[in-house]
């Protein structure tokens, strides 16, 4: 196929600029989800009873609710908070998942066959029991559901770090560099962290839609965050009483702006992981 | 199969329930005992201002709160172990019979979410993956994409909107139409508002079996054996059933079975949006309502249903796959 003209006129993208610009386009919607709430600012927030239950229209792209107040700004509000606190959570869980990731994979033995065993009674349990077991059992509230999803999630990254380790551990070169009489420090620095911090970067991105989604979850039946702190699965946990007299757009909106939200990450953490693959990186 | 060969198989995996049963037992106790929540608090509930410190004392003592944590671990294992989970706080009713009722309310409608997200998701893998880059295929692609990652409960409010609010032609919520004694709600009844809680988690559990059995159909239609197959004039539905279906069955059977811990939490926020009075919503009462004797209880339970799933989908393989049967010819 080498030497085909290009039968369109005008220019295609090769897939590596199609990767950037969709890595682009995520990071940029949820740069601005998270920073929203302090650009708009809060008069979108203050009841106006004049405008009270009104449909989505141009003024209100998302209806306004009982009190008048502008859904779009309350989702955006509620949205940035979510994303705040599933990061929070997400990152302290990766971390976790890298750390015991790393010492199954390097220490071997023992240390290896508890974390495994660990990880094993981790999937035996459906994970949203084990959430609302341990946001319960921490006492609920916004500390409950970061301290229940970071608990909860480092399972599959341990894993994937674990394989990770244990793989490069028996290649030839880093064999090679024990007999040259290198310190385990050396080749750790050396050879383990280029392997594993692509496998981190993306590891972690992925895991932000998942914390999100769990953070509302678990907010949406009333075990995370307080009702005064409208987060995103509050606003639609709002909305149920309000589902029988036809008010629709406060329901569908917010939980639109959710997953589009989840699939902005799902869109950044593929794409980075095509790039980061040498395998990939140069379609 | 011999019947050795099964009873060592059956044995062995009662050898690992009881290590996992072991472990979440250590896990949960652990958990429980280092939270924050009293439970002679937890216990007393509204009366908390009428008791003095040497009453509260009292109570400690009669539960054993003053003994140290390895001995009060026995002795709720021990109890456990006879059968006596305890007395739900908010049902007034033994843990197990709360777990009993609640969950033969929600194992039909997990049932037919099973069943239908399986035979659906199967189906649709087999349209998306024989019709590779149609229209078709990037139709089911898109919308197992957008399912796989959209809010359970979000799904759960929309159908309701639809089905429910505007078109009118479901129940807004319960397990039987309000005001009517529990013996006299008939079948169709039940079914009416069981159907809509059930068609909700099949649509989201249909996604990742659907992506699962396109990528396998696709891999299966590249192979040598098709080729030879299609060279030999075999027609597409011909190779579907030949070659496809055999090959495809096996990871299917296997995720479908180990999705039902995907199942069981969809149940939980599916449950509570239908407020359907099962083992998910119930789940989320004892853990708002602070009974932890039935959360412990659910989530033994959960463990329990779990395992069943997998222990199914390994004696699945056995029975459908020929090259792994048990004390099969090597």
């Amino acid at each position: 196929m080498i030497g085909l003209p290009q039968t369109s006129s005008a220019p295609r993208w090769n897939r590596r600029q199609v990767t950037l610009a969709a890595i682009a386009v995520g990071a940029v919607f949820l740069l601005g989800i998270v920073l929203s709430s302090t650009i708009i600012g809060r008069t979108g927030l203050d009841p106006l009873l004049t405008a009270r239950n009104q449909p989505p229209s141009l003024a209100h792209p998302f209806g306004t609710d009982w009190l008048g107040r502008d859904m779009l700004t309350r989702s955006l509000y509620g949205m940035s908070l979510s994303v705040r606190v599933g990061l929070l959570a997400a990152t302290v869980s990766a971390l976790i998942g890298t750390s015991l990731g790393l010492a199954a994979g390097t220490l071997g033995g023992w240390v290896d066959a508890v974390i495994t065993w660990m990880i094993d009674i981790f999937f035996s349990l459906p994970h949203l029991v084990l959430l609302i077991m341990i946001a319960f059992a921490v006492g609920g509230g916004t500390q409950g559901v970061i301290i229940a999803v970071a608990l909860t999630h480092w399972t599959s990254l341990a894993r994937i770090i674990r394989a990770e380790v244990l793989q490069v551990n028996s290649a030839d070169y880093v064999r090679l560099s024990h007999k040259l009489g290198r310190s385990h420090l050396w080749i750790a620095r050396h050879h383990m962290v280029p392997h594993v911090i692509p496998q981190l970067l993306v590891g972690l991105i992925l895991l932000f839609p998942h914390a999100i989604l769990h953070e509302a979850a678990l907010s949406f039946i009333g075990i995370g965050l307080s009702p005064h702190l409208p987060a995103i699965g509050i606003i639609l946990a709002e909305s149920m009483r309000h589902l029988s007299t036809g008010y629709w757009w406060l329901g569908v909106m917010p939980g639109l702006l959710l997953l589009l939200t989840v699939q902005a990450f799902d869109l950044l953490g593929e794409n980075l992981r095509a790039l980061l693959n040498p395998k990939t990186s140069q379609g | 199969m011999r019947l050795a060969d099964l009873i060592r198989f059956a044995g062995s995996r009662l050898v690992r329930l009881g290590l996992l049963l072991m472990a979440v037992s250590v896990f949960t106790f652990v958990l429980i005992s280092l939270s924050p929540i009293s439970p002679v608090n937890a216990y007393v509930g509204a009366d908390i201002m009428q008791i003095g410190p040497e009453q509260r004392q009292l109570i400690a003592e009669r539960w054993g709160l003053d003994q140290p944590m390895i001995v009060r671990f026995w002795q709720w294992l021990r109890q456990f172990v006879q059968g006596n989970w305890g007395t739900s706080l908010i049902f007034n009713q033994p843990v197990l019979s709360v777990i009993g009722q609640r969950f033969q309310a929600s194992l039909q409608m997990l049932a037919i979410a099973w069943l239908l997200s399986g035979l659906l998701g199967l189906g649709l893998g087999i349209f998306a993956g024989a019709y590779e880059g149609s229209w078709l295929d990037r139709g089911i692609r898109l919308y197992a994409y957008v399912l796989a990652s959209a809010p359970t409960f979000w799904v759960a409010l929309l159908l309701l909107i639809v089905f429910a609010v505007s078109l009118r032609i479901a129940p807004i919520c319960c397990a039987a139409p309000p005001g009517t004694l529990a013996a006299n709600v008939t079948l169709g009844q039940r079914l009416h508002h069981l159907l809509l809680p059930a068609i909700t988690l099949s649509i989201i559990g249909i996604a990742s079996i659907a992506l699962h059995t396109r990528q396998k159909l696709i891999e299966v239609l590249h192979s040598d054996y098709v080729l030879f197959a299609k060279a030999q004039g075999e027609s597409l539905a011909g190779i579907i059933r030949h070659h496809g279906l055999r090959n495809i069955l096996l990871p299917a059977i296997t995720l479908q079975f180990a999705s039902l811990s995907e199942l069981f939490g969809g149940a939980v926020l599916v449950e509570q949006v239908y407020a359907y009075p099962g083992l998910g919503e119930a789940t989320v009462q004892a853990a708002l309502r602070s009974d932890v004797p039935l959360l412990v209880g659910i989530v033994f339970f959960s463990a329990l249903f779990v395992y069943t799933g997998n222990t199914l989908a390994d004696f699945a393989y056995q029975v459908i796959d020929p090259r792994i049967r048990i004390g099969g010819e090597r």
